[in-house]
C-alpha cells in the first residue's frame, strides 16, 4: 500500500551529507511507506532536510518498524540519561 | 523538456522504437518515489512493445534537476502532486505524442501506485484512448481523517470517465483493498464504463516493481500480457 500519510516537525540541529558536508537542519518529514532502498515493503522514513539549500540537502533514513521503534527507545533513554537542565 | 501544466515547460523521458511506422503513444505516470529508473525501464518497455512512451517528471518543479529521491522527499514534504496540475501535465504529454510523425493519434495513459490514481483521474478529464491503474489507492475509499496530504477519491468524476479502464490489483493489498477495487467495479458497471479488472492472488500492492520485495513474478507477468492485449486492442492500427 501506499500510505500518503506525511509528518513534518520543524528541527533545529545538523547533519552531515551529502558529498560528506554537514549542513543546518530545518525540517523533519516522517512517514511510513515504501522505501527507496531498504529491502522491505514499508519502512519507517525520516527526511532531515534543509529546503532552503535545495533537494540534495538532505539525509534519509528508512528503518523498518521495529528498528524505528528501537530508535525511539533509545532517544528517550539518552535523552533521559542526561541531567535534566541540560535537555530543557 | 516538454510542455506541462499551464504552460509550464518539464523534463520528460522519452522512448521510442526504430523506424518510422505508425504507432500509438502511452504516458507512463511514475509512482510516488518518483522519475525513477524502474518507471524509465517500464518506458523502454512499452517502447520494445512498438509505442512512444513518455514519463513527465511530475516534481520538475519541486526540484529540478535533483535526484529522483530528492525529489520525491521534496514533493512528499510540499503535499504532493495537484490533481489539476497532474491532469494538465498529463494532457500536455499525450499532446506531445499525438504530435510527433509517427503517431497514429491514439494515446493511452498507464499509472502505478499513487499514479494509478491519476491514470483514473487523466482518464476522466482528459481525451485518452485507454487507461491502465495498476493498484492505485483512493480511487474509491475515503482518505483517513486528518490526511496531510491534498488528496480525495474520485467517485464523483467516474461518471466522466472517457475511455476504457484496465485495473490491476494484488488480492493482499490494503490500498486499495479487495473491497475498494469491488466498489470500483460496481460503479463503472453501474454507469456503463467500458472496464477489465483483474486481481492476483499471492500479490499485495507494487506488484510490477522488480527491484522491491513485493515483486511477484506470476502476477507481474500476467500484467503485462493483459496490458499488451488492451493496449493493442485500443491503440493499435
Amino acid at each position: 500500500m501506499c500510505t500518503y500519510t506525511t509528518v513534518k516537525t520543524t528541527l533545529h540541529g545538523s547533519a552531515k551529507g551529502p558529498d560528506s558536508s554537514w549542513f543546518h537542519v530545518t525540517d523533519g518529514t516522517v512517514y511510513f511507506d515504501h522505501p527507496v532502498h531498504a529491502m522491505a515493503e514499508h519502512t519507517l522514513n525520516i527526511d532531515f532536510a534543509d529546503p532552503a539549500k535545495g533537494p540534495s540537502a538532505r539525509v534519509a533514513v528508512e528503518l523498518t518498524a521495529g528498528s524505528a521503534r528501537d530508535l525511539i527507545a533509545a532517544i528517550q533513554s539518552a535523552l533521559e540519561s542526561a541531567p535534566a537542565e541540560l535537555t530543557a | 523538456m516538454v510542455p506541462g501544466h499551464g504552460g509550464d515547460e518539464v523534463e520528460a523521458y522519452l522512448a521510442s522504437p526504430s523506424g518510422d511506422e505508425s504507432r500509438g503513444g502511452v504516458v507512463v505516470i511514475h509512482h510516488m518515489p518518483g522519475y525513477d529508473r524502474g518507471t524509465k525501464e517500464i518506458a523502454r518497455r512499452f517502447a520494445e512493445l512498438g509505442y512512444d512512451a513518455i514519463v513527465p517528471n511530475l516534481y520538475w518543479r519541486e526540484a529540478p534537476g535533483a535526484a529522483p529521491d530528492d525529489a520525491a522527499a521534496t514533493a512528499r514534504a510540499q503535499g504532493g502532486v495537484p490533481d489539476e496540475r497532474l491532469v494538465g501535465d498529463v494532457g500536455a504529454a499525450a499532446e506531445y505524442l499525438r504530435a510527433r510523425p509517427s503517431s497514429n493519434g491514439k494515446v493511452g495513459v498507464i499509472g502505478y501506485c499513487s499514479g494509478g490514481r491519476q491514470s483514473v483521474l487523466a482518464a476522466c478529464n482528459l481525451d485518452l484512448d485507454a487507461a491502465v491503474d495498476c493498484y492505485g489507492a483512493f480511487v474509491t475509499g475515503t482518505p483517513p481523517d486528518g490526511f496531510p496530504l491534498k488528496l480525495t477519491n474520485l467517485v464523483d468524476q467516474l461518471p466522466n470517465l472517457r475511455c476504457p479502464l484496465l485495473g490491476l490489483f494484488g488480492k493482499e493489498d490494503s490500498y486499495p483493498s479487495p473491497e475498494q477495487v469491488a466498489e470500483l467495479d460496481e460503479i463503472l458497471t453501474a454507469d456503463g464504463k467500458p472496464h477489465e479488472f483483474h486481481s492476483y492472488d499471492d500479490a499485495g500492492h507494487a506488484f510490477f516493481a522488480t527491484d522491491r520485495p513485493a515483486y511477484r513474478p506470476a502476477a507481474a507477468n500476467d500484467g503485462w500480457e493483459r496490458i499488451e492485449v488492451f493496449f493493442t486492442t485500443h491503440l493499435g492500427g
